[in-house]
């Protein structure tokens, strides 16, 4: 749910243009996993901030608390221990929507409207016109929508798009104490990420880099690792997302070429009807 | 057979009325399943109580369609294998289209373009079904990996897209084959269409084979 409606760059399942008159900066949260340790105040906030609650779980044997994401947790701290050239580390990383330049998940959707881009970059999900197919669910690479088994609608970070359309940071930023979490135009953040991937190459990370996967045309939730040549240590983060190929087959081509084909088929018959005419048999033509 | 008025049984009332709760399932899925697949036909959702209803009962209607194909497929399966009068039949199917045929090969209750209608269903419903069952939300897509899932929804599609355009020429065949319609609502044909389309099978029911 958001707030704005002059600066949209796109819409799921829509052929025209979006109201895009307003333009807008593009905007970025750059996730520092160097500087987390874990407190999941920024899980907290986003329970506050959107007022939604998960239910309470059980514990599953690692720290990871609700064990995944859900349609009330839009955000989960995923711990990995690792063992690397410096040895045992403990790796962890705020899991959640990464609000791609090029989104699987809007280009999956088939409902109308129910899944918006803003030109600020970020992805939103608009639940009163999601009809709970869960196709976002197979265009994302990141695999972060969920369906809520309370109302069968899709839920993940919205980006806090309603704070940041009136000039806000995302909770979650607001209550990191680390300054792992920050937030502001995507440059910005790019160069702050660069500052600090600096530091951390003097401080032995020789790998340190900024995860702006391109095969998703950049994200504007952004990370710096610590070991970015290897993001699967980060629970599994992807190398190279991009849209899968076959939904980009189903939801790319195909989708045009078959309405075209079948409205063809129809028009096709038709014609042949008023070309050949009937076959037709009466008792006399036959004796 | 009724010598009288000259009609002859095609479609006994219990095939007719299994081959309509086919098509009624059929056109449904259609009208549902293009709604969620372009957003051209998203209007269609209308149709069905808006988008969530179409989602919820598209799988449902989807069973239903499955389970009543297996009858009709049961009941046809015998006479659509393909014979050489078929193979010979669709050498001439230029001239048949251009309304032009001549000296057909003797054929049997259903022709090479029926076959080819019956074995097309033969292998999307099924090939729906199962990818149906892999997508379907919010109850049994989750228990399956998400590769499995997109490559699901890409047969899907597929499946349907080739199902939708059999369709479209299996109705068009019945309108433009003056006569054919009654074999599917009244269950009877002129012996003049018997005899021109399918000599092979006048001849069993002439002779009281079944």
């Amino acid at each position: 749910m958001a707030l704005q409606s002059l600066d949209v760059t796109r819409r799921s399942a829509t052929t025209t243009e979006s109201p895009h008159q307003r333009q807008t900066a593009e905007v970025a949260k750059l996730i520092d996993v160097s500087k987390c340790i874990g407190c999941k105040a920024c899980q907290v906030a986003c329970m506050e901030w959107n007022d939604v609650r998960d239910e309470i779980g059980s514990n599953v044997g690692v720290y990871d608390n609700p064990p995944d994401l859900s349609g009330a947790s839009w955000t989960v701290m995923r711990y990995s221990e690792v063992e690397t050239d410096r040895g045992l580390e403990w790796l962890i990383r705020k899991d959640g929507c990464m609000h791609c330049t090029d989104p699987g998940c809007l280009k999956a959707c088939p409902a109308p409207g129910a899944i918006v881009q803003y030109s600020n970059g970020i992805v939103d999900f608009h639940e009163e016109n999601c009809i709970g197919c869960g196709y976002c669910i197979t265009g994302c690479p990141f695999n972060i929508p969920r369906i809520s088994k309370k109302d069968g609608k899709v839920y993940k970070c919205t980006l806090c798009s309603d704070r940041v359309a009136v000039g806000l940071e995302p909770a979650c930023i607001k209550s990191c104490p680390t300054g792992s979490l920050v937030f502001g135009t995507k440059e910005d953040m790019k160069q702050h990420a660069e500052e600090r991937i600096k530091d951390l190459n003097e401080r032995g990370f020789k790998n340190a880099g900024l995860y702006d996967p391109p095969g998703v045309g950049g994200t504007h939730v952004m990370y710096v690792l610590q070991h970015a040549d290897q993001p699967g240590l980060y629970h599994g983060l992807p190398k190279d997302p991009a849209i899968s190929l076959m939904v980009s087959l189903w939801k790319g081509i195909a989708k045009p070429l078959a309405s075209i084909g079948i409205g063809l088929a129809v028009l096709g018959a038709f014609f042949h009807y008023v070309k050949a005419g009937p076959v037709e048999v009466d008792e006399d033509t036959e004796k | 057979m009724s010598n009288e008025t000259n009609l002859v049984q095609r479609h006994d009332a219990n095939v007719r009325i299994n081959h309509w709760v086919v098509a009624i399932a059929f056109v449904l899925l259609a009208l549902s399943g293009l709604a969620l697949f372009h957003p051209a036909f998203f209007f269609l959702t209308n149709l069905f109580g808006g988008g969530t209803w179409s989602r919820i009962l598209h799988p449902f209607i989807g069973v239903v369609m499955f389970v009543s194909f297996l009858g009709l497929a049961a009941k046809f399966w015998k006479d659509n294998h393909i014979t050489d009068a078929d193979r010979e039949w669709q050498k001439h199917l230029r001239e048949i289209m251009a309304n032009k045929a001549r000296n057909l090969p003797k054929i049997g209750k259903y022709n090479m373009g029926q076959k080819y209608v019956f074995w097309t269903m033969v292998i999307t419903i099924p090939a729906l079904l199962v990818s149906g069952f892999i997508i379907w939300q919010p109850y049994f897509a989750p228990a399956f990996p998400i590769g499995l899932v997109r490559f699901a929804a890409l047969i899907h599609a597929f499946a349907a897209f080739v199902a939708i355009l059999t369709i479209i020429v299996h109705v068009y065949a019945a309108i433009w084959t003056r006569g054919t319609f009654r074999a599917m609502t009244r269950g009877t044909v002129t012996a003049a269409w018997a005899r021109h389309h399918h000599p092979g099978w006048y001849e069993d029911v002439s002779k009281g084979v079944k």
